[in-house]
């Protein structure tokens, strides 16, 4: 069973269309990055399959439509949509009371060993927490929800990189298990690469490139030419050229690897890259159209 | 026998069902409320602090009144005052309490983005709703209504210990007060006026809260000035008016505190005040501004 289905998903608000009938599919066990520019509808996309916004058009999240049935959805789907969300006068042990009362699946002998690993006291109140430990806090409540979708929205936002790196460590170590799913979207695109099994680019409301990690590495395709090869290598129709230390980097989609290594360096893009190679190859066209 | 048995233990089945689907219902609310009086602690300790104030000026008075060595009770200031005053009090806090809590309910978490954990946990905007509107109508009721009659109790040993000796009547104080007469008309009184002869007045604030893009208070108390202002206006007529007072004032029966003259019987008995058209119609339109909470609750985000 896939996980979410969407067909269709739109959402406007007044004239701004923030979602434009986009259609995806997420199939349980995934880890499913989407990434995007600032305003690209990220945000909206999670918060209509959270049930928090209404929207046009086809989602079934886990067999449910979330906007009617959010509270039942609530009991498999976990989230953190930022730092700054668990509310500042409550203390830590009574978060953990308030989880273990309402939540069916919580288990608070996880979420309390979780927390003896971190300085974090049960009776400081969160708004005595650094913003990292506030972090630490909500992962140590979602982690010790049996959830089947986690989905976590830029969930590591203003924190420092050791934090950050812990924050997906645990993810994956202490979270993942394969047969649940996680949604996550973030600016800090490096730091879960290796951690993604699958890969939507978001664009103006519309979704730019929907794949898995692995069918990136087989299609993309970076190469640093040799400054003597940049004319043989433009005839390849590169999807995007830039140029680093006056050398020549080209992003190919679908060529032959034997074909590119005879004109330098070959690697795999990194997301990053890629993004900028495939949004920025878009924005191009589109304002090539436009002339 | 077999065929006898069956039955009942599958009656006995469909009853333990039924109860854990009531417990299953109830556990969300029940925490909600207990979630409400850790963020709200004025809910108890304003009543309780206007309690303690109120034990300190009485004692003072009291002692005054042993040196001026006045009979309590023929003294123009005397203990029965007192005694009437500390309820009329407590309770009068309890009101504003309930008035600035559902104005923050649903305004604060939208505020402080809180919105986003709630609603990332099973609980229906409907338990949370109820349980907010639980909070003026249900708990701070009950919680005056306890805190009163403490207050009373300590106070009648009070004034028993100041005028132990002095030839005073102290039996006649235990006798006479209020104390021992009037704590089931309290709770009467605070269960049907301040609960649900309230209650409309409680579900508009608790929908201007979930609604309000800021400044709830204001959006709460200028719309009612606003209508009357237009109506005087246009119409010459003030029926929102009397119709505000009548619902700030109570169904005449229910403010049943003030007036012990009568025969509490006579007036404990609920059907005059069930009977009461006012309190059907403030239900529903109680009900309808639920209902708009409630809706308004799913699809405000934070603000």
């Amino acid at each position: 069973m896939a996980c979410i289905e969407a067909r269709g998903l739109r959402k406007a608000f007044g004239t701004t269309v923030a979602l434009d009938s986009i259609d995806f599919r997420v199939e349980e066990g995934r880890i499913l990055g989407i990434i995007g520019p600032n305003g690209a509808g990220k945000t909206t996309a999670l918060n209509a399959v959270l049930g928090l916004i209404p929207y046009q058009g086809e989602l079934r999240v886990l067999g449910r439509d979330p906007w009617k049935e959010r509270d039942l959805l609530m009991r498999d789907v976990c989230f953190i949509a930022d730092v700054a969300v668990l509310p500042r006068w409550i203390r830590v042990s009574q978060a953990l009371d308030f989880v273990a009362g309402v939540h069916p699946r919580f288990d608070r002998a996880k979420a309390e060993d979780f927390l003896s690993k971190t300085s974090i006291a049960l009776d400081r109140k969160v708004k005595h927490l650094s913003k990292g430990m506030v972090a630490q806090l909500h992962l140590a409540l979602v982690m010790a929800i049996d959830a089947r979708l986690l989905v976590l929205d830029e969930p590591t936002l203003g924190l420092d990189i050791l934090f950050r790196k812990q924050f997906y460590d645990s993810l994956l170590n202490d979270y993942f298990d394969g047969s649940r799913t996680i949604l996550v979207t973030t600016h800090q695109v490096e730091e879960l690469q290796h951690i993604l099994t699958d890969l939507i680019f978001i664009d103006r409301g519309r979704i730019v490139l929907s794949c898995s990690m692995e069918e990136i590495e087989a299609r993309y395709l970076e190469v640093t030419v040799n400054p003597d090869q940049v004319a043989s290598a433009r005839a390849l129709k590169p999807i995007y050229e830039r140029q680093v230390f006056g050398r020549t980097i080209l992003t190919f989609d679908r060529v032959e690897r034997g074909r590119l290594l005879q004109l330098g360096e070959v690697h795999t893009p990194s997301i990053a890259d890629l993004f900028v190679a495939v949004v920025g190859s878009r924005a191009g066209m589109a304002q090539g159209a436009a002339r | 026998m077999n065929s006898q048995s069956n039955p009942t233990s599958e009656f006995w089945a469909q009853s333990r069902g039924f109860r854990s689907a009531v417990v299953a219902a109830a556990r969300p609310v029940y925490w909600s409320i207990r979630r409400e009086l850790w963020e709200n602690r004025s809910i108890y300790i304003a009543p309780l602090a206007a309690a303690g104030l109120f034990l300190c000026g009485s004692l003072i008075s009291t002692v005054r009144l042993r040196l001026h060595m006045e009979d309590p009770w023929k003294s123009p200031h005397g203990l029965m005052d007192q005694f009437e005053l500390a309820p009329a009090l407590i309770m009068g806090i309890a009101l504003i309490v309930g008035v600035f809590y559902c104005l923050d309910a649903l305004y604060g978490e939208r505020r402080d983005r809180s919105i986003l954990f709630w609603k990332s946990l099973p609980v229906s905007d409907v338990a949370a709703v109820l349980s907010k509107l639980a909070v003026p109508v249900v708990i701070l009721p009950l919680l005056s209504f306890l805190i009163t009659v403490a207050t009373e109790f300590i106070m009648l040993g009070l004034t028993s210990v100041v005028f132990a000796g002095s030839g005073a009547n102290i039996g006649e104080l235990w006798t006479a007060s209020t104390f021992l007469r009037l704590p089931l008309m309290w709770l009467y009184h605070l269960l049907t006026v301040h609960g649900l002869w309230y209650a409309p007045l409680y579900a508009w604030l608790l929908m201007v809260s979930a609604w309000a893009p800021r400044a709830p208070f204001l959006w709460a108390f200028l719309p009612p000035f606003v209508i009357w202002g237009v109506e005087k206006i246009a119409f010459n007529t003030s029926y929102f008016l009397s119709m505000l007072q009548y619902r700030l004032t109570g169904p005449g029966g229910g403010m049943v505190a003030k007036d012990h003259s009568h025969d509490f019987a006579a007036i404990l008995i609920p059907h005059h005040f069930l009977s009461t058209p006012g309190l059907w119609s403030g239900f529903l339109v109680a009900t309808v501004f639920l209902f708009i909470t409630v809706r308004l609750r799913r699809s405000r985000g934070p603000i």
